[in-house]
């Protein structure tokens, strides 16, 4: 590792003030790929910001629908996370397990413990690295990403490998979206590394509408899957995946598989997703 | 003695590991270090036009960067491999020259170019980059086949062709003649993937020189720190014997890695001696992939033919084993003397005939890795047998069993000759545990699951305890293989055993303690292991091919019957009876049938006082011996593998892994099923997920655990361990030699278990998901084309 200034704040502002000043200033945000990174010199940078120590960044709030005083999870609360809520945090929260549990499933398999208790969907989001898991559920869920600064629709967000729409001095505050009717996550994870080979979100909104998100599979990041999408609104099931025609196009063939295997782990995630 | 052979004493090395209080190479620090980086080249084969060491050298706490030429104007001689072997036409091997640091060219991604010396390891790695090479690329070649070919790009000049050597074993017409006679041929074209050895402490050596005593001292990672002074002394000049000591400390696992001398070792030896302090340098893992040896590598074509009645009548074998860009220590004798001698398998055949060509490449020199050849061969023989019976429509454990050793002495004709064994035992053994007869019904149980279960046999037989001196002499070895100890009676009574052997893990300070608690009827807290220090022990060959036992513990059964001898000498001088009728039991040296009798430590201080000593005998009582082994010992077993697939993502999971192992005798079962277990998870992971894989380029893509899938405890199964064993002839002790047989067995069990289950006899290691699921698309479009 190069050496570096180290900078540990109690608000995001002031991290934005260390931001505007250095030359080349990294937010530390869990570190589980920065940390990595530097240690092997790939990065060096002139500082690092620590936000684990920053007021209001952490937590998820959910604002409920409750009928008779009992919480209602058929989708539609809107749920917030604090950008630097871990991913145990996540994973072992009650009330998000109430109103959408695959999102706790989800945050429960990244990585392995110690990755799970440092990790955060904030550094997740910040980095989107073409195999995380939470840029395709964010994606899959048509989710908020709010930041210092703007609030950005995932949509526009997420802009292809390690690409995002973030600008200089912008940090992540927090992730929020409306919980869907239906949902879940398939996942084929990396023998080695055990990201996602391919991850396939499903969500139905209360409206009917199937967003689908594959993560670690397609060349450059995070992608919607326009088939998957038309016919799991058109039908719900297992079955209407069987149908969709899965193109190897654009996917990514590397040591530990080709495109038309990650095209058919797609296929397979996305029932698995539905289970 | 509850402590003695067959006790399941807990080890006695554990309270150190356990509790962070080990003490390895990088934990210790000299006064006045300097920390070493080396420049490596980024790649896989060009030509250093220069070298620029000059803003690195301006760089405040920069203490030296020093290059290849300078070291070989020192005199430090090139890095040998030590095994001559000789090619079909007589010729020697065409060994190319590797020095320590790159002169003029460099042949790997990671090759050393210079090394850097500097206050700290931060910024010998900063000063390491500030280093300008400026390199002409030169084509590479990365694969065995492709280095034959013609138009290759050349590696070495005197090794025309990259052909390293082109040697034969075996008699080739009336293979051939068997061949064409065979009722049933079954030919395979089967790889052995190259492996990574991934030891949990990385390697690391610290040097120091001092000038006043012209003297060296080398702390570091080996599993033999005598041959290593051999070495550096004899080959690479850095000092004569006496002037150089190396220290071997605690050591984290070496699966042969940490066998051979590197160049890091011999250039911080040479720098310390240069700059006057001493160097450390502690790989980091993704160094370990680029330097470490790597293991297997076989390119192999092979053909076995049977008879009408299932009977082998001829096995020939093809073998391209890519040895990497130099020769490493051992590298010639691994894909010959330790593989095709074991091509027979378990099975009785009359014509064997293996012919391997020994080829370089830009790659990670290839050298022994744990079962070192014999996996290669079990592998392949195993695989053959498997594919066989199933071409032939016959049960593969009969057609085993049909095949089988059943005489001892047996007389390969590969060389070796097996002691003993019984194979049907552990064949019967195996079965009954993994209920072989419950299988039909749990395929169709795992069926109704969508699922697709396999059974798979490996009936592997190995050779260890490496060998006769005179034997491996012959065959072109340039050390003898015995080892040494030394028992050391105290004046009080303890003991200490010093052994040429080394412990990386294997538990030597518990087991060796067991056998001298058992011949003594001492407690083992009494007794304690010296190893891994020249100048505290005497000499030793070190630690691998599974020899601690056979070998090293042999060396110590004869020094303790020199101590019994000397101790029963005593008593009776003193006891006032015949040594005949001295025996040695509970702590005490008695007069058998009589009260008379002195405690064990009584007898250790009249050695050590000489007031009351038999006339004419020495005093003290230590007894040192050299065991020199009459032959190899052959473990064998059974390995039977059940594997559930899932069809529709390739994922493969081990249900059920049955092993029933030969070792004869077995001094702690604790840790030889430890040694089983870890066998097979080195097995499992060369099988299903390990895999080293280079580009065109020569970089290696899988140079760290995002890419290189090691092993871990939930893709293992719980095993279920047996033994059968018959007694070995060949040593005191009766045995046979248990660090490596789990990784031998076990890979063909997995790889036939898959095959199997998916009805394609096509797959290669490793078969991870996606090789997995290709495999079974194969077999899909052909039903679809049918």
């Amino acid at each position: 590792m190069y050496e570096t200034n180290f900078h540990s704040v109690s608000s995001p502002q002031e991290a934005e003030a260390i931001l505007a000043t250095a030359t080349d200033a990294k937010i530390l945000a869990g570190g589980q790929t920065l940390i990595p990174t530097m240690k092997q010199r790939l990065a060096a940078p002139s500082d690092v910001i620590d936000l684990s120590r920053a007021e209001g960044l952490r937590g998820v709030t959910i604002t409920k629908r409750k009928v008779m005083g009992v919480i209602k999870a058929d989708g539609g609360e809107t749920v917030t996370i604090g950008a630097m809520t871990t991913h145990a945090e996540v994973a072992a929260n009650a009330e998000l397990a109430e109103v959408f549990p695959a999102m706790c499933r989800l945050a429960g398999n990244i990585g392995d413990p110690a990755v799970r208790h440092r990790g955060t969907i904030g550094g997740s989001v910040a980095n989107n690295d073409p195999a995380a898991d939470y840029p395709a559920a964010l994606l899959a869920l048509a989710a908020t990403i709010h930041t210092n600064k703007r609030e950005i629709a995932a949509s526009d967000y997420f802009q292809g490998m390690f690409e995002t729409a973030l600008q200089e001095g912008e940090i992540i505050t927090a992730v929020s979206f409306q919980a869907p009717a239906a949902g879940g996550y398939g996942k084929f994870p990396n023998p080695a590394s055990r990201y996602a080979m391919a991850g396939v979100f499903v969500a139905r909104s209360k409206d009917g509408a199937v967003r689908v998100a594959v993560t670690g599979a397609g060349e450059n990041g995070v992608f919607r899957h326009a088939g998957l999408e038309a016919a799991l609104t058109a039908d719900y099931s297992a079955n209407a995946v069987d149908g969709v025609e899965v193109s190897a196009e654009g996917l990514m063939s590397d040591l530990h598989g080709t495109a038309a295997y990650r095209a058919n782990l797609i296929k397979v995630m996305a029932k698995r997703a539905l289970a | 003695m509850s402590e003695g052979i067959g006790a399941r004493v807990l080890r006695k090395e554990d309270k150190r590991f356990i509790t962070g209080k080990g003490r390895y190479t990088d934990d210790i620090i000299e006064a006045n270090q300097a920390y070493a980086a080396f420049v490596r080249s980024p790649h896989a084969h060009a030509r250093i036009v220069s070298v620029d060491a000059s803003a690195a050298l301006a760089m405040e706490g920069v203490e030296t960067v020093l290059m290849g030429p300078e070291l070989v104007a020192d005199g430090i001689g090139n890095i040998i491999c030590g095994w001559g072997v000789t090619s079909k036409d007589g010729s020697p091997m065409n060994m190319g020259a590797w020095s320590a640091l790159a002169t003029e060219k460099v042949r790997y991604v990671g090759d050393a170019v210079a090394i850097v010396v500097a206050d700290s390891k931060a910024l010998a790695k900063s000063a390491a980059e500030a280093v300008v090479v400026e390199y002409e690329e030169l084509p590479v070649v990365v694969g065995s086949v492709e280095a034959l070919a013609e138009g290759a790009p050349q590696l070495h000049e005197n090794a025309p062709g990259n052909l390293i050597f082109d040697w034969e074993i075996g008699d080739l017409a009336p293979t051939d003649a068997a061949l064409a006679s065979a009722a049933h041929v079954t030919e395979m074209d089967i790889t052995n993937n190259r492996l990574a050895p991934n030891p949990m402490e990385p390697r690391s050596a610290i040097a120091t020189f001092n000038e006043a005593e012209d003297h060296y001292t080398l702390y570091t990672t080996s599993q033999n720190p005598h041959v290593a002074r051999l070495v550096l002394s004899a080959f690479y000049n850095v000092a004569p014997e006496h002037k150089l000591r190396v220290i071997a400390p605690d050591v984290g696992g070496g699966f042969g890695s940490k066998i051979y001398i590197y160049p890091e070792e011999i250039a911080c030896l040479w720098a310390a001696m240069k700059c006057g302090r001493s160097v450390k340098w502690t790989s980091d893992r993704t160094e370990a992939f680029l330097t470490d040896a790597h293991g297997r590598d076989h390119v192999s074509t092979a053909k076995i033919g049977f008879d009408k009645d299932g009977k082998i009548v001829g096995l020939k074998v093809n073998t391209k084993a890519n040895l990497g860009a130099y020769m490493s220590l051992f590298s010639s004798a691994v894909p010959t003397y330790l593989y095709a001698t074991l091509l027979s398998g378990q099975y009785d055949i009359a014509n064997i005939y293996c012919d391997v060509q020994a080829v370089y490449t830009n790659t990670v020199p290839v050298d022994a890795y744990r079962g070192a050849g014999r996996p290669e061969a079990c592998y392949l023989i195993e695989r053959l047998m498997e594919t066989a019976a199933r071409e032939m429509g016959v049960d593969p454990a009969a057609l085993r069993a049909k095949n089988f050793v059943k005489s001892f002495p047996h007389q390969t004709p590969v060389i070796m000759a097996y002691d003993s064994g019984d194979f049907d035992a552990n064949l019967k053994q195996a079965q009954e545990a993994a209920d072989v007869a419950g299988f039909a019904a749990r395929k169709a149980e795992a069926a109704s699951r969508g699922k697709l279960r396999g059974l798979g046999y490996s009936n592997y037989i190995e050779a260890c305890g490496i060998a006769p001196s005179a034997a491996v002499g012959s065959l072109g070895a340039g050390v003898g293989l015995w080892e040494s100890a030394e028992v050391r009676v105290n004046p009080v009574g303890t003991i200490e055993i010093l052994t040429g052997s080394h412990s990386h893990g294997q538990g030597h300070e518990t087991t060796f303690a067991q056998i001298v608690a058992e011949r003594f009827d001492l407690p083992t807290e009494n007794i304690q292991i010296v190893h891994g220090d020249t100048d505290k022990v005497q000499f030793g060959m070190g630690t691998y091919g599974s020899r601690s036992g056979a070998v090293g513990m042999s060396a110590i059964v004869k020094a303790m019957d020199k101590v019994e001898a000397k101790v029963k000498k005593i008593a009776a001088h003193v006891l006032e009876a015949g040594e005949d009728d001295i025996v040695i039991e509970g702590g005490a040296v008695k007069v058998a049938g009589t009260d008379k009798q002195m405690l064990w430590h009584e007898v250790g201080l009249a050695a050590y006082t000489a007031h009351n000593i038999p006339e004419g005998m020495e005093p003290g009582l230590k007894e040192s011996a050299f065991y020199d082994p009459t032959n190899f010992t052959f473990p064998a077993g059974c390995y039977i593998c059940e594997v559930e697939v899932d069809p529709e993502t390739g994922v493969t999971e081990v249900v059920q892994f049955v092993a029933s192992d030969d070792f004869g005798t077995i001094i702690n079962p604790m840790i030889v099923e430890g040694q089983v277990h870890g066998g097979i998870a080195q097995g499992i992971g060369q099988a299903m997920l390990e895999n080293v894989v280079y580009d065109e380029m020569g970089q290696q893509l899988s140079a760290s655990y995002m890419d290189y899938t090691m092993p871990r405890a939930d893709d293992l199964p719980n095993y279920s361990v047996h033994h059968a064993s018959t007694v070995c002839p060949g040593n005191p002790l009766g045995m046979k030699g248990c660090g490596e047989a789990g990784a031998i067995g076990s890979p063909p069990a997995v790889i036939n278990a898959i095959t199997d289950a998916i009805g394609n006899n096509n797959l290669a290691m490793p078969a991870t998901p996606a090789a997995v699921w290709a495999a079974l698309q194969d077999v899909q479009s052909k039903i679809a084309a049918e």
